[in-house]
């Protein structure tokens, strides 16, 4: 590790994902980022809105594309410490779409004797503008 | 904070989600092909328009003169400036989050 | 102030390379300190040196080299991106066994932590992507 990594610096990573999956692979990618950061002891949280969303949909499969189907890959952000994963309401129901039609993604709590708690918070816009506005680095893909 | 919007209106949602999701005191500046949304007679003026209440909006100038958009097509209250003012934009801003 | 620039396409086809080059420009200008320009996604393909653009037409590549050069840029291409798309450095032609690399002058091929230390390290993290 590199003296900068030393120095204790903490701050607030946020990915934002606005892109579907799969017609592009800037979800692939940003995932991808995402993890590698969580080695980094920052403190991690991913943000979807628009059509981001379609990212956490569930029963993705990729064969018949003949495509990486990386889609499993979002259930180990909680080994990656990654404990939140903000979901914008307003995108998922503009697109027909409810917590239910999402992957169900958790995190074993350390504090909490490594209980399975979920990881996907589904918020307003409101609240997104504030999540975003109280992060220090944000990254967009 | 700084928001930066590089797609047209007319094509992408990119503005419409950082109007949405901006809060009051931030900065929206549009380059690239995000210089559409600054046009006076376009649709997204009325997003615009709400913004420029509670929030600043600017437009790169270079990306302006390349697309031809004079600036009396720019709707009053949206400041022109060049990259040097984006730099200082950047500066006064603790953050600057792009709507790619 | 320190800034990181991260860029997102390739040259040519989006303007992002174009903006984040002039972006960095006026922030050196200003005095202003440019700690990294990460290159992600295709924007790896902007450190390939076999581009050969028309000769009226901006060469995106060497822009970028001879600014690293004036003023000391460290330019990063993710090796995860640049595998995936070809472009190589000696160290990565030999471990992979290919028979030709492509990286151009002043450009360093390195891993994704680089974007996140950058992050951590710079005050402002300027993306430029489509």
């Amino acid at each position: 590790m590199s003296e900068e990594l030393q120095s204790g610096i903490v701050k607030k990573f946020l990915y934002i994902n606005r892109r579907a999956p799969h017609g592009t692979n800037y979800a692939q990618e940003g995932l991808e980022v995402a993890l590698i950061g969580a080695a980094f002891d920052q403190d991690v949280a991913m943000a979807y809105l628009d059509d981001g969303v379609f990212q956490l949909k569930s029963g993705q499969d990729t064969k018949a594309i003949g495509t990486k189907n990386f889609s499993a890959t979002y259930r180990a952000l909680g080994d990656y410490d990654v404990k939140l994963v903000y979901v914008e309401r307003e995108s998922l129901e503009r697109r027909g779409l409810s917590e239910d039609d999402l992957m169900p993604l958790v995190y074993e709590d350390e504090d909490d004797d490594w209980e399975e708690k979920p990881l996907i918070h589904v918020v307003s816009a409101g609240e997104m503008q504030k999540i975003i506005s109280e992060s220090d680095v944000l990254l967009n893909f | 904070m700084l928001h930066v919007v590089n797609k047209s209106p007319f094509e992408k949602n990119c503005l419409e989600s950082c109007v949405r999701l901006s809060q009051a005191g931030s900065c929206i500046l549009l380059i690239e092909d995000g210089v559409y949304g600054a046009l006076f007679n376009g649709e997204a003026s009325e997003e615009i328009q709400t913004c420029l209440k509670d929030r600043k909006v600017c437009v790169l100038g270079e990306d302006l003169q390349a697309r031809g958009i004079e600036s009396d097509r720019i709707m009053s209250g949206v400041e022109v400036i060049d990259y040097a003012g984006f730099v200082r934009l950047a500066v006064e801003h603790p953050k600057v989050q792009s709507w790619l | 102030m320190k800034f990181a620039i991260l860029v997102n396409e390739g040259p040519y086809t989006h303007q992002a390379s174009d903006s984040a080059f002039h972006f960095t420009q006026a922030a050196l200008e200003q005095g202003h300190q440019v700690i990294r320009v990460f290159f992600y996604h295709d924007g790896v393909n902007n450190g390939t040196r076999l581009t050969t653009p028309p000769q009226d037409d901006r060469h995106v590549t060497n822009r970028w080299s001879e600014l690293a050069e004036k003023h000391d840029l460290d330019l990063v291409v993710c090796v995860a991106a640049a595998q995936r798309r070809g472009v190589v450095d000696e160290d990565e032609q030999k471990r992979n066994s290919k028979d030709a690399n492509n990286i151009a002058d002043g450009f360093r091929i390195s891993g994704l932590g680089q974007l996140i230390e950058a992050g951590i390290q710079a005050d402002r993290l300027v993306t430029f992507g489509d």
